[in-house]
């Protein structure tokens, strides 16, 4: 049995105490995790390591002598990613398990500078690899949200929804990047086939800003939808969009463009032969019931 | 030969493609379009591809050249049914198609068609459906 295996078993709960003690404030953060939490977290990694240290391959962390501390280091990372802590302080948290060790190796082996430099060295070693395991975990655990959140923007940000027969309405939220675009433009041609729809409005109130790309990109899906015999219609320009769109130099002659939802969805209906007519003079205006659509004749 | 058959329906040709266009195909159609235009003095030409589900640049320039012959010949040109997969391939080959006109299914595109006889003369190019 390996001397560092023995001294942390030896003197489990003293070092736990001063690992917790001279642990930084920075690396504690009271503000996103209870003090319950962290005497249980660092009592499990500490047996842990214990049990890691004690076995025949001490310096193989990939080993499976080490599975039980990789597993309580990756919970560790993946919670503390979650809970908002920085990749410092998450590896800080290991790191700070360095100054205890140390002073009982120095205490326990004082008499043998062999013995103690070997140890000592095994355990700086150690307690690196393990540092870089928490900090590679933690990124992978953000990584992980990351990409889920992508998935989840994507899915949200793209409803096709029909305003009338024939009459579909696409309101993007957010900025249009290519993934996006190929989605919103399948989407759209899905719909425009199920729902048979000869006019598409494309409402781009919710995009924050619009370039040469976004422009590009918007085009392309008003390009296929004529070619399935859809026309397009562009709303929501606001007008700070409308100065961005002419100091580009973008072209957007071919396509109609309207500044509100309402005027694009009017002219849609103009363009299908319809108009709407108020039933009653005396109801008011934003009253459904009032409202209705009717085909002219010829 | 195998060749696509275009049907006469008035004053209107109608051509449905229902078999993976190649390229001699496509050739050959072009041929008898314009023959078949000169023959019965077709008013339009309604080009029926909704089950055509791989497309190439090369059937999109045909695609294009049938309609820019047919205007030449006095044809207005309908293609009616293209799939959205067809449609995106389309644009990202940077192929809009920009003499086409087009429609969802073959009763809008004669519909469309119809439209159009009646100010044939008078504006060739009006795109509004009045």
């Amino acid at each position: 049995m390996n001397k560092l295996g023995e001294i942390i078993s030896q003197n489990e709960e003293t070092i736990r105490a001063e690992w917790l003690k001279h642990m930084t404030a920075a690396a504690q953060r009271a503000d996103l995790m209870s003090n319950v939490e962290l005497q249980e977290q660092s009592r499990s990694l500490l047996d842990a390591i214990k049990r890691g240290a004690s076995s025949s391959q001490p310096e193989d962390v990939s080993g499976p002598a080490w599975s039980a501390a990789r597993e309580s280091l990756q919970d560790l990372s993946v919670s503390r990613a979650h809970q908002g802590f920085t990749p410092s302080e998450t590896a800080t948290f290991v790191l700070s398990l360095k100054q205890p060790l140390f002073s009982h190796i120095r205490r326990e082996l004082s008499g043998d500078q062999t013995a103690m430099f070997e140890t000592l060295w095994t355990c700086t070693s150690l307690i690196d690899k393990l540092a870089l395991l928490t900090a590679e975990a933690y990124l992978a655990a953000r990584e992980e949200l990351i990409s889920r959140q992508q998935q989840e923007l994507m899915e949200l940000s793209t409803p096709v929804v029909k305003l009338w027969d024939g009459i579909l309405a696409l309101p993007i939220i957010g900025t249009l990047d290519s993934a996006r675009t190929q989605v919103v433009m399948e989407e759209l041609l899905q719909t425009v086939v199920a729902t048979n729809s000869k006019f598409a409005i494309i409402d781009i109130t919710g995009v924050p800003t619009v370039d040469t790309l976004v422009a590009q990109h918007l085009l392309k899906t008003i390009t296929a939808a004529r070619l399935m015999g859809a026309e397009c219609i562009i709303s929501g320009v606001r007008p700070q969009i409308a100065q961005t769109i002419v100091h580009l130099g973008i072209n957007l002659e071919d396509v109609i463009t309207k500044a509100k939802l309402a005027d694009a969805f009017a002219l849609a209906l103009h363009k299908s032969g319809r108009t709407v007519v108020r039933i009653s003079a005396t109801a008011g205006g934003g009253n459904a019931g009032a409202m209705t659509a009717m085909r002219k004749d010829g | 030969m195998e060749r696509i058959p275009i049907l006469r329906m008035g004053p209107f040709l109608l051509i449905t493609i229902q078999v993976d266009m190649h390229d001699k195909l496509a050739m050959q159609l072009q041929d008898d379009v314009a023959q078949r235009i000169s023959d019965w003095g077709s008013a339009g030409v309604l080009i029926d591809i909704s089950s055509l589900e791989i497309v190439d640049s090369f059937i999109g320039r045909m695609l294009a050249n049938i309609a820019a012959m047919s205007r030449v010949l006095g044809a207005d040109t309908v293609v009616v049914g293209m799939q959205p997969a067809v449609a995106i391939t389309l644009v990202e080959l940077g192929m809009s198609l920009p003499g086409v006109r087009t429609a969802l299914n073959v009763e809008s595109g004669m519909e469309l068609l119809y439209g159009t006889l009646g100010t044939f003369l008078g504006a060739p190019n009006d795109r509004s459906e009045e």
